[in-house]
């Protein structure tokens, strides 16, 4: 699955420069290539990490009555595949991988790739509309911040962001939870949908885009809703960050003998930030929102919990509680994915930015 | 014809440890077509006094006195207003070419947008110029340059095109810090040649600022020698190249090295230049001076007039007479 989301984009962006497609071609076969090597790296070391974990998967997914049966307990191991020696495991674990088959969820009795299809768009969602978010406001905040340096905006900013970083999510999501849902009404509380509302008709598993495409503008409005309260409060940290980053970014740059070059040009101060100091602002910034991205896709089990979203981190921490190996794998894999997918994307863009990588 | 007339220039920068006077009451004139060099040890205050008179100091730093330049005191000027100045009439070229020019920009738009803001004429026209400004700065192949990026050119010749940037607009007054700093002595030579080239076509007034004597005995009209953000003598380049009559400028031109004194040890100012912010009282250069004399601690020195364009911050009169 993976693999052909990858290659789609690939393409996509090799018709979009066409001009050094050949070198831009190669770059991302390699890339893609390492990105495959890394993920099997990754399917080792979460494998490993959950075998030196103590505890018996059997004890926590069996009954005590069912666990005095020795029968019934090896009977459930060999279902899984655990009465094997740990490598045999692992190397039917990744045959199987390879030939698309995550496995069966020993706690939702299901197969691991049907649970992540209904997880993870729910997560991708939230993260999406967060890091839209955190990106615009993060970005336009961190340059006024710097624009104004030491003066009364970049003051509020600096307060605002450092409280923005420094509030816990769990508490952040109490604290909204109460006052926009509770207190003020404004918000639909838990859930992707109100309680017995209609599902959009399937295609990406976004809601929201979902009920677009499909003109199911209702329910849109409802799953939009539904999204903005947790989304707000995965957005509040990563705004934070990205307007500290941005600041400090901007005004490194701003330091640089060319802004001083361009403003000894007597350019008007816009100018001189939107021509000069936007673009290789925009590298560093890049860089940390892809890492921000994977972090609110694998961090956002608190928020995930306190709004009911049946999202990954949910299905993340109930894995992890019932041992459940391959709900744990699926999920790294997922995540390792998104990382490496991310990590991709930012190089991609670091040639669009800067004209000196494309001709290397 | 006088273009530029700086009074009582000081320049005052915030450090760690609260502000200090980088420039103190630094007074000089140019005139049209006329090129003066700046000189002195790092931290003499030359170049804060290039980036005062740009009103590009660094930030906190402010510059106090008065700049008039073509009638207009610069620094009594809006940010605006200035800004249409700056560029225009008033452009700068600085040391080092390798981060002056924006990496991520081709040499075309760094060429002509200042060009394109302050004479408002088309993108084809600012091409035409841009090309006329890169065979002015003999820059082969102007055409391909144009396209091409900053990385792609060696140090020399991305000094050529900061020298097209700055002359992009036919300026009045080119403030040159430390042109020729970075670059190797033979790229150098070239560098020099053009800045002298362009004041004698272009009626330019340059200001160069440098450590370097050498660059400035075969270019200036002028020289200004300065200590711890205060001139110490000023005049005709061959006045102070062959009789200097200030303690600091002796010192300076007896650390020349020469090819007659081969084998021999370079001469050296004994001590070190003062740190920003702990400027000796009296006569800043006071303890590094043989000639010191008690007074030198006490009294700010006045200006003494050597020649009419000759001119020593230093009373010792053994100095005024020899």
């Amino acid at each position: 699955m993976q693999q052909i989301k990858k290659s789609k984009n690939l393409t996509l962006a090799g018709y979009l420069s066409a001009k050094v497609s050949s070198s831009f071609a190669k770059f991302i076969y390699k890339r893609v290539a390492i990105g495959l090597l890394m993920m099997i790296g990754i399917t080792f070391i979460a494998f490993a990490v959950t075998q030196v974990v103590p505890g018996d998967p059997a004890a926590v997914n069996l009954g005590q009555s069912a666990m005095s049966n020795p029968e019934i307990v090896a009977r459930w191991r060999a279902e899984y595949g655990l009465d094997k020696p740990v490598p045999e495991q692992y190397a039917r674990y990744i045959t199987k991988v390879l030939h698309g088959d995550l496995g069966v969820s020993q706690h939702s009795r299901r197969p691991v790739s049907q649970d992540l299809a209904e997880y993870f768009p729910a997560t991708i969602e939230i993260a999406l509309v967060a890091i839209i978010f955190s990106i615009l406001i993060g970005f336009s905040l961190g340059i006024i911040s710097a624009m104004t340096r030491d003066r009364l905006p970049d003051q509020l900013i600096r307060v605002l962001s450092l409280t923005g970083v420094s509030m816990p999510t769990f508490w952040t999501s109490l604290v909204v939870f109460y006052i926009f849902f509770f207190k003020l009404g404004w918000f639909p509380g838990t859930g992707r949908l109100d309680p017995g509302g209609d599902e959009p008709i399937h295609l990406t598993g976004l809601y929201t885009i979902d009920a677009l495409v499909h003109g199911q503008f209702s329910i849109a409005w409802i799953a939009l809703k539904h999204l903005a309260l947790p989304a707000i409060v995965l957005a509040t940290y990563t705004i934070g960050v990205l307007t500290r980053f941005t600041r400090a970014s901007v005004l490194e740059i701003l330091g640089n003998d060319y802004v001083r070059s361009a403003r000894a040009k007597g350019l008007p101060e816009w100018l001189v930030i939107k021509r000069h100091v936007l673009r290789p602002a925009l590298l560093s910034i890049i860089t940390v929102a892809g890492v921000a991205f994977g972090g609110l896709l694998s961090g956002s089990v608190l928020v995930e919990n306190v709004f009911s979203w049946p999202g990954l981190g949910q299905y993340a921490f109930k894995s992890a509680i019932a041992l459940d190996l391959p709900g744990i794998m699926g999920v790294s894999i997922v995540v390792a994915g998104v990382f490496i997918l991310m990590n991709l994307i930012v190089d991609i863009l670091y040639r669009v930015i800067d004209p000196n990588l494309r001709s290397e | 014809m006088t273009l530029l007339n700086v009074e009582n220039l000081s320049v005052t920068l915030a450090t760690s440890s609260g502000s200090a006077q980088a420039v103190r009451n630094l007074a000089f004139n140019l005139d049209i077509g006329e090129i003066l060099g700046i000189a002195g040890e790092s931290g003499s205050g030359k170049t804060m006094t290039a980036l005062g008179l740009m009103r590009l100091l660094p930030h906190k730093g402010f510059a106090t006195g008065s700049i008039l330049f073509d009638g207009k005191n610069l620094l009594a000027e809006s940010n605006k207003a200035y800004r249409d100045i700056r560029g225009n009439q008033i452009s700068m070229i600085f040391q080092d070419p390798m981060t002056s020019l924006h990496p991520m920009i081709k040499i075309e738009t760094q060429l002509t947008e200042h060009i394109r803001h302050h004479k408002k004429i088309s993108q084809e026209a600012a091409h035409i110029r841009a090309l006329e400004l890169l065979n002015t700065v003999k820059i082969p192949d102007p055409a391909s340059a144009l396209e091409a990026m900053p990385k792609q050119f060696s140090g020399g010749m991305r000094q050529r095109i900061a020298i097209a940037v700055a002359l992009a607009c036919d300026p009045k007054l080119l403030i040159a810090d430390e042109p020729t700093t970075a670059l190797d002595v033979t790229v150098q030579a070239g560098i020099l040649r053009l800045l002298d080239q362009l004041r004698r076509e272009k009626n330019l007034a340059v200001m160069v600022i440098t450590h370097d004597l050498g660059v400035l005995s075969s270019l200036t009209d002028r020289i200004m020698i300065m200590y711890a953000g205060s001139e110490v003598e000023s005049g005709l380049t061959s006045d102070i190249l062959k009789n200097p009559r200030h303690p600091y400028t002796k010192g300076l031109i007896s650390a020349l090295p020469t090819s007659d004194l081969s084998g021999k040890t370079l001469k050296t100012i004994e001590g070190m230049p003062p740190e920003l912010g702990k400027i000796p009282s009296g006569c800043a250069f006071h303890p590094r001076c043989s000639y010191s004399r008690d007074p030198c601690a006490l009294e700010i020195p006045q200006a003494v007039q050597i020649s009419a364009k000759h001119r020593i911050f230093c009373p010792v009169n053994p100095l005024v007479n020899s």
